[in-house]
């Protein structure tokens, strides 16, 4: 293992002290846990959102802290979920007495670890509402999972659902928009190698010098398959037809397109991919309302990337393109 | 079988042993089929346990227990602090004020421990956790207390049907955790969860056999 890195267990708290001192506009640490909220919380008069995990798919989530996303995030170890008490001190920290959202992905220990610490804040009288996101088309949803993975998607939640909080809306509001983009958001990734968890010591996988594994999830968990190494259109292609298989996109509908990177891919990549993927929507007659490339939930170095699809109405699209100021996410 | 506090203390010490000297093989089965942190996140749990076990030596053994659950919940996160978390917040209730343990009251802390893991994991056997482990030993258990066996042998007994169980979760597909999202590519793999939940009652086991 080779990593900046000074002992393997004082990474995320180290991590959080550097992220503090690079954004003191933004973020502030609640002392004495992996928390990050914005500087000015808890906000009066507004619903917060709070999401997390396991640490590693920075900037994911403590990046997206800020104006018009997120008002706090947990940072669990390396690829875990974080524990309910530091959940707990998060909602905390946040609820400016309209109640606080989590944005939760949908792997069973956050969902535990979130509805335990949303359990803890109830016994507090503070409105906690939750809600899973489950983008990963490369996961059959059935009965015989425990449904299907939340991945890059997730982004759009925090961005939408945080838009909407700013504008003074109610929390059963918030988390129906939340809920709505969870039902039109479309995630599926690949990966080139795979990462190092740095207390582990060790890559989670192994792939063959000209093989890639399709469908991983975001913690370096394998995928649905291995294959030979194809071009970036074929791969993209490849991506994009389960994900539009899986919702009903058609001609005219509008879109946003995430291309998101893993860790170790260049944007030189991810804007090759780019293009097909814009290629193929305008065969199809999808029109691309935005589109964002780069890196918003990595897996530690991982090499490869996600492509993500929302499809937009009227709502959501304002919502998108509302401002937005955090330090991984800034849009006016 | 009697349990003063410094043998609990010592017992959970064995068990948090176990665990850390397992790290890296659990680690390596959850690679297989989950995430690669199994061994890594027990093991962080099992050293603060530890910690906290020595810290308290005037408390019984319910109050042990509870401590030892909320510090599992509070330092392993993933799915296994909240499961094996209330499974020992569970079991501390019906040890609570006892200094010692007999067979009856150790078969109530088991049923209330798996009913926790079941409570808080909406799983049930056969999907390929730690229930696959934990429940066919209880059944063992319980049977070897009924044939009237002493308490050291009903856990060997217990033990032994949690390796079987262990044995079992290759031959199934995942349905819960993360191992779910590889379907048919989860079998021949043996459950990680199953596999920490036998090393832990193997350890109680050892413990006991050898205490005086």
């Amino acid at each position: 293992m080779k990593k900046v890195i000074n002992q393997a267990e004082q990474v995320v708290e180290e991590m959080l002290q550097g992220v503090v001192l690079a954004h003191p506009q933004y973020v502030k640490r609640v002392e004495g846990f992996d928390v990050i909220v914005r500087a000015n919380a808890p906000v009066a008069g507004k619903v917060a959102l709070v999401s997390g995990g396991g640490s590693g798919h920075e900037p994911s989530h403590g990046g997206f802290v800020g104006r018009g996303m997120l008002d706090g995030a947990v940072a669990g170890a390396v690829f875990t979920s974080p524990t309910p008490d530091q959940v707990y001190e998060a909602v905390k920290a946040v609820d400016g007495g309209k109640g606080v959202l989590l944005v939760i992905k949908n792997y069973t220990g956050d969902v535990m670890n979130f509805d335990m610490a949303a359990e803890m804040a109830e016994a507090d009288n503070i409105q906690v509402a939750k809600v899973v996101v489950n983008d990963d088309v490369a996961v059959e949803n059935s009965t015989w999972t425990t449904g299907r993975r939340g991945i890059a998607g997730t982004v759009f939640v925090h961005k939408i659902a945080g838009a909407k909080a700013e504008t003074g809306a109610s929390l059963e509001e918030v988390k129906a928009v939340a809920e709505k983009v969870i039902a039109n958001v479309r995630s599926m990734g690949m990966a080139l190698s795979p990462c190092t968890v740095p207390a582990a010591g060790k890559p989670s996988f192994t792939l063959a010098e000209d093989e890639v594994e399709i469908g991983m999830g975001i913690h370096g968990e394998p995928g649905t398959h291995r294959e030979s190494i194809r071009s970036a259109d074929e791969t993209a292609a490849h991506l994009l037809d389960k994900i539009l298989a899986d919702i009903d996109f058609t001609a005219g509908d509008e879109v946003a397109v995430l291309i998101n990177g893993l860790g170790a891919t260049p944007l030189m990549e991810l804007y090759v991919v780019n293009r097909k993927v814009a290629e193929i929507l305008g065969e199809k007659g999808i029109q691309i309302a935005k589109t964002y490339v780069g890196n918003y939930m990595t897996s530690l170095e991982m090499a490869g990337f996600s492509i993500s699809l929302l499809k937009l109405d009227a709502e959501l699209k304002e919502l998108l393109l509302a401002p937005a100021d955090t330090p991984a996410f800034v849009q006016f | 079988m009697t349990l003063l506090n410094n043998p609990a203390i010592a017992l959970i010490g064995a068990v948090a042993d176990a665990i850390v000297q397992n790290k890296e093989f659990l680690t390596s089965l959850d690679a297989a089929i989950g995430d690669a942190d199994h061994g890594i996140n027990l093991s962080r749990g099992a050293e603060a346990v530890r910690a906290k076990a020595a810290a308290s030596p005037n408390a019984d053994i319910g109050a042990l227990l509870k401590a030892t659950g909320m510090t599992l919940i509070s330092t392993v996160g993933g799915a296994s602090g909240p499961l094996y978390g209330t499974a020992f917040l569970r079991a501390a209730a019906p040890a609570q004020g006892k200094t010692a343990l007999d067979g009856e009251t150790v078969k109530l802390m088991l049923a209330a421990a798996i009913q926790g893991i079941k409570d808080r994991g909406k799983a049930t056997r056969g999907e390929k956790t730690m229930l696959d482990a934990l429940e066919p030993a209880f059944e063992a258990f319980v049977q070897g207390l009924e044939a009237q066996k002493p308490l050291v042998e009903c856990l060997e007994e217990a033990t032994e049907a949690a390796r079987q169980g262990v044995e079992f979760t290759k031959t199934i597909i995942a349905t819960k955790g993360r191992a779910s999202y590889l379907g048919e590519r989860s079998k021949g793999h043996q459950d990680p969860g199953a596999t920490s939940s036998t090393i832990m009652l193997a350890a109680i086991t050892d413990f006991c056999r050898k205490a005086p």
